[in-house]
């Protein structure tokens, strides 16, 4: 069948205006959201900036809005992440471990797996639910820091799994074959020459994981961490707040006072994770440097 | 020829190995621990609450006098809100991954991909900060009735942050889609368009579908951004301009006060996490079924 050129060419011409319509409107909805974005850090960033201040960081909340500082949600968040990582690390390592470098394909590691997945997509606040009776009610631990950082560490686990599992996947069978043949056991081998090699990609998912942790304030909340603490945690089991929850408590009040200590709160604890995150990225980079070697 | 182990180093090893089973073990004990955590406090609730009533009952006031423990309005709080944010992000995130993996150059995929992966990285108590001070009195300005608490803040902001969980895993789905399938298109003439909407989008439809059921299952989760912006008046409606609550934030609701274990008051938030566990748990499920057979079909 032979077109008219006059059709061809009509149609042709709306083929390229579909075309360019829908691209512009693609990239327009793009823009939008990536201006959702900058008007968020704008605007925390005009209501919190002159808030920020030296005494800001050093002193306790306070009932007048003018006076409140986040010292203790700052040390509690700083004791809070590096709990959780001690806790998280080793059991997250050791459970990828055990998936990549042992297990066969049986029906165990297919139920870790499949509940692993499932996990990583459980809600926070349910992580809250389980704390709550496990730690703080059966285990009597309180609202302490440990059980705020025991609930974290569940929570994290699977972040923990999976970016240590990508890890060891990434090493080259032939390292683990030469280790073999020189006469190296499975764990000699796993310990001198597969972890070295994966700690950097292992490393960079613990500190996602653990800036993960910082932003959560729901499952914490849910334990009954308090909202109002005028003192530095002294020990594991001590009371404890952390940044999330102040910056809730200080959004849930009706002065406008405290609506600028909750922005100057926020661009801290964006700093804090901006911070976390360029390590992670500078550590991929170096990573993948070494194994290009 | 194998080298003879000590006595000693099998046993070690021996040990390690059982001791990494452990670690791999602890993630199905947590998921048992959620299970039994949930179920015992959920029974112990349905001992002094019918089940009928839950389900039908149109009031949910265990914290007043006159209790009545009708979940329905939490639930249509919760669904209203999470209609919302996928209404926002369905349509933006299927664009941006239809853009990102048929259109964009090489240059400007990796540009775009990390900067839509910040929106998934920050807190949700600034998303609820964001959504209480400047999205709702911006809408106030355009619908002057809107109250300060609603639900169409929260969930437009909720879609937002739920926007790089769609476009990153359909842009997945879609970059999986074999080459030969695009060539095909083209060969019968198609534009890129057409490609992309007739050929490419199909064939990643089961993809695309699990990001947007896992989407809509971290909507119905998220709480810090309704807990902030959305209010705490359980109230049956679908009225989006007016205060509602949502599950989670009944959870925290109840969280902040001092709520004596044994309670029925205490009772009702496993009651509630249970149903909030069931459905996201349903939700996970189907969208990974839908992702393996995705993967069956181009693996």
């Amino acid at each position: 069948m032979k077109l008219p050129s006059k059709e061809l060419n009509k149609i042709l011409v709306r083929r390229y205006w579909a075309d360019r319509v829908f691209r512009l409107c693609a990239v327009t909805m793009l823009l939008i959201t990536l201006g959702t974005l900058a008007a968020l850090l704008i605007d925390v960033f005009i209501d919190g900036a002159g808030r920020l201040s030296w005494p800001f960081l050093t002193s306790f909340p306070s009932r007048k809005p003018e006076q409140a500082g986040i010292l203790s949600a700052l040390v509690g968040t700083v004791y809070l992440m590096i709990l959780t990582v001690v806790i998280a690390f080793p059991v997250g390592v050791g459970a990828a471990v055990y998936l990549e470098e042992y297990a066969r394909r049986g029906w165990l590691s297919r139920l870790i797996e499949l509940n692993i997945a499932n996990l990583a997509g459980v809600p926070s606040i349910i992580y809250g639910l389980l704390g709550l009776e496990l730690f703080v009610r059966a285990m009597r631990l309180e609202e302490s820091l440990l059980a705020g950082a025991l609930t974290m560490s569940l929570l994290v686990l699977p972040l923990v799994i999976i970016a240590s599992r990508e890890a060891l996947r990434a090493v080259p069978p032939s390292i683990r074959e030469a280790s073999f043949a020189l006469g190296a056991s499975l764990w000699q081998t796993i310990w001198n020459q597969v972890l070295p090699l994966a700690f950097p990609g292992i490393l960079t998912g613990a500190i996602l994981a653990a800036s993960r942790a910082i932003g959560e304030a729901a499952p914490l909340i849910t334990i009954g961490a308090l909202t109002y603490i005028a003192f530095l945690p002294d020990s594991l089991v001590a009371p404890f707040t952390v940044m999330p929850i102040q910056i809730f408590n200080w959004v849930s009040r009706p002065q406008k006072g405290f609506f600028e200590a909750a922005a100057a709160a926020i661009i801290v604890l964006l700093a804090v994770l901006l911070l976390m995150n360029a390590v992670a990225v500078y550590l991929r980079q170096k990573y993948q440097k070494r194994m290009n070697l | 020829m194998m080298p003879k182990r000590s006595q000693r180093g099998r046993i070690g090893e021996g040990l390690i190995q059982v001791l990494l089973l452990f670690c791999g073990i602890l993630s199905v004990f947590t998921t048992l621990g959620i299970v039994a955590v949930l179920l015992f406090e959920t029974i112990e609730f349905f001992r002094e609450v019918s089940l009928v009533e839950f389900l039908t009952d149109t009031q949910w006031t265990p914290l007043f006098a006159d209790k009545r423990f009708g979940i329905l309005p939490l639930l249509s709080g919760t669904f209203l809100t999470t209609v919302i944010a996928v209404l926002v992000a369905m349509p933006v995130g299927l664009l941006s991954a239809i853009y990102l993996s048929e259109y964009a150059s090489e240059k400007v995929r990796p540009v775009i991909k990390p900067l839509l992966e910040i929106l998934a990285g920050i807190p949700t108590v600034v998303y609820g900060y964001f959504a209480l001070l400047f999205v709702t009195p911006l809408l106030q300005k355009l619908i002057p009735s809107m109250a300060g608490f609603n639900a169409l803040s929260p969930g437009i902001v909720m879609g937002i942050m739920i926007i790089p969980m769609i476009s990153s895993l359909s842009e997945d789905a879609m970059y999986a889609v074999p080459q030969s399938l695009r060539e095909a298109a083209y060969a019968m003439g198609s534009s890129k368009l057409q490609a992309a909407w007739r050929v490419v989008v199909p064939a990643a439809a089961s993809g695309i579908a699990a990001s947007f059921l896992l989407a809509v299952s971290r909507a119905i989760g998220e709480t810090m951004i309704v807990a902030i912006a959305a209010g705490q008046q359980p109230r049956l409606t679908l009225n989006p301009f007016v205060p509602i609550e949502t599950m989670t934030t009944y959870i925290v609701q109840v969280s902040l006060g001092d709520t004596p274990h044994g309670t029925i008051e205490y009772k009702t938030i496993f009651a509630v996490g249970t149903m909030l566990f069931v459905i996201t748990l349903g939700l996970n499920l189907v969208s990974r079924w839908l992702r393996e057979r995705f993967r069956e079909q181009y693996g």
